[in-house]
């Protein structure tokens, strides 16, 4: 007998299909030989096995199709749980996720805006910060236009009275319409110019300007001033010779001072060729006195730039007026029928008088 | 409440897997069953599954022979189903204890514990089949569970005669034995 032989003998053993003198014979042959009891015992387990298997398999279809036969034949509920009954099914079965699911999202939701809220918003109150500064940039030249406002209508109403000038030289009368001559460094940085003389002051700006010979020319623009008829002295195209005796007109203070002196060298201050020496008394106020010979030209403008050096007092030679009144007709043509008187009308009579005349003509230049 | 006879002959019904008897426990019980496991966190799959789970314990009691219902068969089936789906509960970390309320309850934990041990053996039956490959198994499962006879199998299966067909089913056979011992073995020496 091969192994199938055996197998199928001890199935229809199994299954009880033998013979009774086949069982026999078998029961006979299984006590002899252990291997084929062996075989049967496990083969009889194994059958079993297999059979609660198949049953059970059969049972378990034969149920599925009796709950869907019932289902569909209405006679057990098939529970689709509908509104309210539903809502709570869910909500008891999925409650405690629900709450979990929650507190993560707030527990993120928190830790997300404190992030943001550490990590963002200084540029928001920056930008904040930025606009207030600009609002306040805003209203404060608001505030400043309206106060330029203000200070331009008092200007314009009240000059002379208000303004308060601190320093101050002389000038005097180039030409009759309202001219003046002084030092540059009189009318530098200057603000506002007034200028005043025995019969009133005035308000004068400047037209020119040649800071390296200091010279400036001033114009009255005033509605108060009178243009004057002629000018008594002219102004000397050459230059004054040595030892030539000379006079001057000033403002070292509030009142008009008359000095006099000679020339003491044709050149100034380290040789410069620009400017003579002059022996006179001179104030800081003088800067801008016209220096005059005894014939009443005007030889120099009085520069007392330098008079910190002791006893020396400097003058602009009389010939650079010409030449800065040349430059100004050039830069602007509306300065054109500027004259420069070249007689003088006071040549040959007394000193006193000379100066009774040219007085009206000198003027104190105040400055702001 | 019904007749004590009318249940035994249910009884026997399910034994012999007649399909009256089986519709008759299905349709007079499932409904209990049911409301007892969505009042308890359950779906209605759930439901199907645990009385399913139920019905098969009392199957394999009644199969097993010498058995002698003590209390009304929707006792024991409640009783069943609750302890089921309790175990399920704790496996899932979503314990609920279900009310007593409803139904009164016998002790099931013996029955379930033997229905334990089958529900291993049906797995590994079911493993070392679903190992066995096409076509071992479709010839295994005719001969031995549709019981079909060996001259028809060989018709089916394309084989010119019985005994071809024979060898066939023995190598087959060979073949899941030695796969299921094999676990069967190693399942009996783990406990």
């Amino acid at each position: 007998m091969n192994d199938t032989q055996i197998l199928d003998a001890v199935e229809r053993y199994i299954r009880g299909e033998m013979k009774p003198d086949e069982r026999l014979q078998f029961e006979t042959l299984r006590k002899s030989n252990a291997e084929v009891d062996q075989l049967v015992v496990e083969h009889t387990l194994f059958l079993q096995q297999l059979n609660h298997f198949g049953e059970r398999k059969e049972l378990r279809s034969s149920l599925n199709e009796i709950h869907t036969d019932l289902t569909e034949r209405g006679k057990i509920d098939s529970m689709k749980l509908k509104g309210a009954a539903k809502v709570v099914y869910l909500w008891k079965r999925y409650r405690r996720v629900a709450a979990i699911a929650a507190s993560i999202a707030g527990i993120t939701a928190l830790s997300i805006s404190a992030l943001v809220w550490a990590f963002a918003p200084k540029a928001n109150s920056e930008v904040d910060q930025l606009k207030r500064e600009i609002t306040d940039l805003k209203n404060r030249t608001n505030q400043q236009r309206n106060e330029l406002t203000t200070v331009k209508n008092s200007i314009s109403e009240k000059k002379k009275n208000n303004i308060v000038y601190k320093s101050g030289g002389t000038g005097f009368i180039i030409d009759a319409k309202g001219y003046l001559v002084t030092n540059f460094h009189v009318v530098n940085k200057a603000r506002d110019i007034a200028v005043q003389n025995n019969k009133g002051e005035f308000i004068a700006k400047v037209v020119y300007t040649d800071p390296s010979k200091d010279i400036a020319i001033l114009k009255i623009d005033d509605e108060s001033f009178k243009p004057f008829t002629a000018i008594p002295y002219s102004i000397s195209k050459s230059s004054a010779r040595l030892a030539e005796p000379i006079f001057t007109l000033g403002y070292p203070k509030n009142e008009i001072v008359y000095g006099q002196g000679y020339l003491s060298s044709l050149t100034g201050f380290n040789g410069d060729t620009l400017s003579c020496q002059i022996e006179i008394a001179a104030n800081h106020g003088n800067s801008g006195s016209p220096i005059l010979n005894k014939n009443g030209e005007v030889v120099g403008i009085l520069n007392a730039r330098q008079n910190s050096t002791e006893g020396f007092t400097f003058a602009i030679q009389g010939k650079y007026i010409y030449k800065a009144l040349d430059d100004l007709k050039k830069t602007d043509t509306s300065y054109q029928r500027l004259k420069l008187t070249s007689k003088s009308s006071i040549a040959g009579i007394d000193r006193t008088e000379q100066v009774k005349k040219l007085e009206d003509y000198i003027f104190m230049v105040k400055v702001n | 409440m019904k007749p004590l006879s009318d249940e035994k002959e249910l009884l026997k019904g399910l034994a012999n897997n007649d399909r009256k008897a089986v519709e008759t426990l299905y349709q007079e019980n499932f409904n209990t069953i049911q409301s007892l496991i969505i009042n308890n966190n359950g779906s209605s799959d759930d439901a199907k599954d645990i009385f399913q789970e139920a019905i098969i314990v009392l199957y394999e009691k009644v199969r097993a022979g010498g058995f002698e219902l003590q209390c009304q068969i929707k006792t024991f089936l409640y009783s069943v189903s609750r302890r089921l789906w309790l175990k399920r509960l704790q496996q899932q970390n979503r314990y609920a204890s279900p009310g007593d309320s409803m139904e009164s309850v016998v002790p099931v934990e013996e029955d379930l514990e033997a229905h334990e041990q089958r529900n291993a053996e049906f797995e590994m039956m079911e493993q070392a089949i679903s190992h066995l490959g096409e076509p071992c198994k479709s010839l295994l499962e005719a001969y031995y569970l549709q019981k079909q006879n060996m001259q028809v199998i060989a018709a089916n299966f394309g084989y010119t005669n019985a005994d071809n067909a024979k060898n066939q089913k023995y190598k087959c056979l060979m073949r899941l034995k030695k796969i299921f011992f094999a676990q069967y073995k190693n399942g009996n020496g783990d406990e």
